[in-house]
C-alpha cells in the first residue's frame, strides 16, 4: 500500500517480450544470454557448496567413513551398507532426542510468533521515542549469538546470576535452570508438577533471540493493512478486542503461517543455541548437537550423515503435511 | 459504550506495560553484559547483589586487558581474534556482493530461460539444514587440505550469504525505475555499463546495507569455525575465541569482556543501516 507505483512497474517489465514484436528477438537473445551469463557465478556457488556436499552426504551416509580413514573416502564406487542408519536408530538417545527436538522447535516457534506478535500490537501506533524503543527491540536478534548465551548463562548461573540473587530476595533457593533436568513445582502444596527446566529455559532463550524477527514482519503487515474496515468497525462501536478478533487477525494469517513455516525449519535446523547454552546436557539434547557430537566426539563421519539425512527427511515431510493442510494462502486475506 | 471506554483504558495501560517489558528484556541483557564485564569475579562473587562496577573499575577495566593481551604475556589474545573475523568478514562482504549484484540484477531485470526455477531455487537453497552441508564440507575440505585455514572460512561464508544477498538486493534493484536505465542504454551505455553508472550508484546505499548485514552473518558465525579451525589457535575468529573462555579457568566476568567486545561492531553497524534492513528484509515477505 506504501508504494503503489512497484508492482506495475514490474508487471510492465514482465509483458515487455511480449509488447515488442520479432524486430526485438536479436537483443531479447543478447540479454538472455547475458542474464544466464551474470547469474552463472552464482549457480556455480551453490553447485559446488551446497549441492554437491549434499549429495556427498548421501553418499557419506552408506559407507564406513571414519574421521581417521578420512582420507579413504569415497564419492562413487564403494560398496552401499546400512550400517550407519543401524547404529544410529538403535542408539539409546535416538528417540528422546528425536521428542526433545520437536518439543524444542515447536516451543520456541510459537513462543517467539506469539511475542513478536505482542510486541507489534503494542508499538503499533505512533507515539514519542517509538523508533528508538523498535531499534531496541531488535536487539536480542542481532547479538551475536555467542555473547547472547554467555550472558543469559551467567544471568541464570546459581551462586552469582541476577535472576538467582533475585530469586534469593524474594526468598526462594537458588535455581540452576540451565542444569536441572526435570523440576518439581508445587501447586499450593496440594500437588507438583515436574517440568524439564532446562529445555524449558533453552526454549524461552529461543523466543527471546527470535521474537523480533516475528515482529518485524507482523508489524510490517499490520501497517500495510486497509484502515477503511478498521475505522468503519470503530464508528459503529466495534471495541478494542472485537475489531481485533474479526478484523485485525484475520488479516494477519497469511504473514503468521509464512513466519511459522521459517522459524519452524530454522529452529530445527539450528544447532549454535543449545550448543553454547548447555551442550546438551540436562535433557536439552536436539538432533543437530548429536550430529555434530556423531562427528567431532565420536569420529564417525558416516553415523553422523546418515543422522543428518534422518533429520532432512523428517523436516520433509513436517513440512510437507504442514503446507497441504495448515498453510494459508496469501490471497485468502 | 461503557465496554467500549472500558477496553480502551485497559488496553492503553496494558501498551505501555507492555512497551517497558519488551524494552527492558530486549535491553536489560546487554546492561547486565557491559557491567559484569567490568568487575572483577571474586567482587562479584562476594556480593552477586552489587552487580554495577565502581569508576574505578571501569577505568582500570582489569578483564579487558586480560582478554586482549597475547597468549605469552598471560593473555587470551584476542587482537588475533579480531583480526581473523575482520579479515574474513570483508572478504566475504567484498565476494557475496561482487556475485550476488550481477546475480541480483539478472534476476531483476533481465529474462532468461529458467529465471524463475533459478532465482526460486537459489532462495530455497537457505532452508537447507546447515549442519547436512557442514559434514560433506568438512570432509572435502580435510581431503584438499584447506579446511584449517581462513580460506576455508571464506568460501562456506561466501555460500551460505548469497542466498540473502541475491534476495535482498533483487528487490532493491526493482525498485529502481526501468526509465532511467533506458535513458543510460539511450545515451549509448551497454547492459553491463548500465549496471556500473546507472543501477549500483542508485542502490548504493542498499548495497552497503546489504554489504553490513553480509558481514554481521559472517562476524557471527559459529558453527563452521568450531568445525574448521578449532585445532589451530591462530586462526581462531572472535565468535569461537569467545566460545573457547567458557570453561572453569577463565572468570566468567572476562567471559563477559569478550562478549561485549564480539558485540560492539555488530550494534554498532545495525544502528547505520536498520532502515534498510528491516526494509530489506520483510519487503519480498509481507505484500499485505
Amino acid at each position: 500500500m506504501t508504494t503503489p507505483e512497484t508492482p506495475p512497474r514490474i508487471a510492465e517489465a514482465e509483458a515487455e517480450p511480449e509488447k515488442k514484436g520479432r524486430k526485438r528477438t536479436g537483443l531479447a537473445r543478447r540479454e538472455s544470454r547475458l542474464g544466464v551469463a551474470l547469474m552463472l557465478p552464482t549457480i556455480l556457488v551453490i553447485l559446488l557448496l551446497v549441492i554437491l556436499p549434499l549429495l556427498w552426504n548421501v553418499a557419506l551416509a552408506f559407507q564406513p567413513a571414519r574421521l581417521i580413514n578420512i582420507r579413504e573416502v569415497k564419492l562413487i564406487g564403494f560398496e552401499p551398507t546400512l550400517r550407519n542408519f543401524e547404529i544410529v536408530l538403535s542408539d539409546n538417545d535416538f528417540w528422546p532426542v528425536l521428542r526433545t527436538t520437536f518439543v524444542y522447535t515447536i516451543g520456541g516457534t510459537v513462543l517467539s510468533i506469539f511475542m513478536g506478535l505482542w510486541a507489534a500490537l503494542s508499538l503499533q501506533k505512533a507515539f514519542r521515542g517509538r523508533s528508538i524503543v523498535r531499534g531496541i527491540v531488535l536487539f536480542p536478534y542481532v547479538v551475536p549469538v555467542v555473547a547472547a548465551a554467555f550472558v543469559w548463562q551467567v544471568m541464570l548461573n546459581p551462586r552469582f546470576g541476577i535472576v538467582n540473587v533475585w530469586i534469593e530476595r524474594l526468598g526462594g533457593n537458588p535455581i540452576d535452570f540451565l542444569g536441572t533436568r526435570s523440576y518439581d513445582i508445587s501447586v499450593f502444596g496440594l500437588f507438583s508438577v515436574t517440568i524439564p527446566l532446562a529445555l524449558f529455559t533453552v526454549i524461552v532463550f529461543e523466543a527471546w533471540r527470535y521474537f523480533p524477527f516475528a515482529f518485524l514482519f507482523i508489524l510490517a503487515s499490520l501497517q500495510s493493512q486497509s484502515r477503511e474496515i478498521d475505522e468503519a468497525a470503530m464508528v459503529d462501536g466495534a471495541t478494542i478486542s472485537q475489531r481485533f478478533r474479526y478484523i485485525t487477525m484475520p488479516g494477519l494469517w497469511p504473514v503468521i503461517s509464512v513466519l511459522f513455516l521459517l522459524r519452524f525449519i530454522w529452529t530445527f535446523n539450528k544447532f549454535d543455541d543449545v550448543y553454547l547454552l548447555t551442550g546438551g546436557g540436562a535433557g536439552t539434547e536436539v538432533i543437530t548437537v548429536k550430529i555434530i557430537d556423531w562427528l567431532t566426539g565420536r569420529g564417525n563421519v558416516g553415523a553422523a550423515s546418515a543422522l543428518g539425512i534422518i533429520l532432512a527427511l523428517i523436516l520433509s515431510v513436517v513440512v510437507f503435511i504442514y503446507y497441504k493442510f495448515f498453510y494459508v494462502e496469501e490471497d485468502r486475506a | 459504550m461503557t465496554r467500549t471506554v472500558f477496553e480502551e483504558r485497559l488496553f492503553g495501560v496494558l501498551k505501555w506495560i507492555s512497551i517497558v517489558f519488551f524494552t527492558v528484556i530486549a535491553f536489560f541483557p546487554l546492561v547486565y553484559m557491559a557491567a559484569l564485564s567490568f568487575k572483577p569475579i571474586q567482587d562479584l562473587l562476594l556480593d552477586p547483589g552489587k552487580w554495577w562496577p565502581s569508576l574505578e573499575q571501569i577505568f582500570d577495566s582489569e578483564t579487558y586487558q586480560t582478554v586482549l593481551r597475547p597468549v605469552d604475556q598471560g593473555g587470551q589474545g584476542f587482537l588475533v581474534f579480531i583480526r581473523n573475523s575482520a579479515i574474513v568478514g570483508v572478504v566475504t562482504v567484498i565476494t557475496t556482493l561482487t556475485v550476488g549484484i550481477l546475480a541480483a540484477y539478472a534476476a531483476a531485470r533481465l529474462n532468461f530461460f529458467g529465471k524463475r526455477t533459478v532465482s526460486v531455487s537459489i532462495i530455497l537453497v537457505y532452508l537447507f539444514p546447515v549442519v547436512i552441508v557442514s559434514i560433506p564440507l568438512f570432509v572435502m575440505f580435510s581431503r584438499i587440505g584447506i579446511r584449517s585455514s581462513l580460506y576455508s572460512l571464506m568460501i562456506v561464508y561466501l555460500a551460505s550469504t548469497l542466498p540473502v544477498a541475491l534476495y535482498m538486493l533483487r528487490g532493491y534493484f526493482q525498485s529502481i525505475p526501468v526509465e532511467l536505465e533506458e535513458a543510460g542504454q539511450v545515451d549509448g551505455l551497454s547492459r553491463m555499463g548500465v549496471i556500473r553508472r546507472v543501477t549500483i550508484p542508485l542502490a548504493s546505499p542498499a548495497i552497503a546495507a546489504v554489504g553490513l548485514y553480509v558481514f554481521m552473518i559472517a562476524w557471527n558465525e559459529f558453527l563452521y569455525a568450531l568445525l574448521f579451525v578449532l585445532e589451530n589457535r591462530d586462526l581462531w575468529t572472535l565468535s569461537l575465541g569467545v566460545e573457547q573462555l567458557n570453561t572453569q579457568e577463565v572468570p566468567k566476568t572476562v567471559l563477559m569482556a569478550g562478549s561485549v567486545i564480539i558485540s560492539i561492531p555488530v550494534i554498532f553497524l545495525f544502528f547505520f543501516a536498520e532502515k534498510f534492513l528491516t526494509e530489506g528484509l520483510t519487503a519480498g515477505g509481507v505484500k499485505g
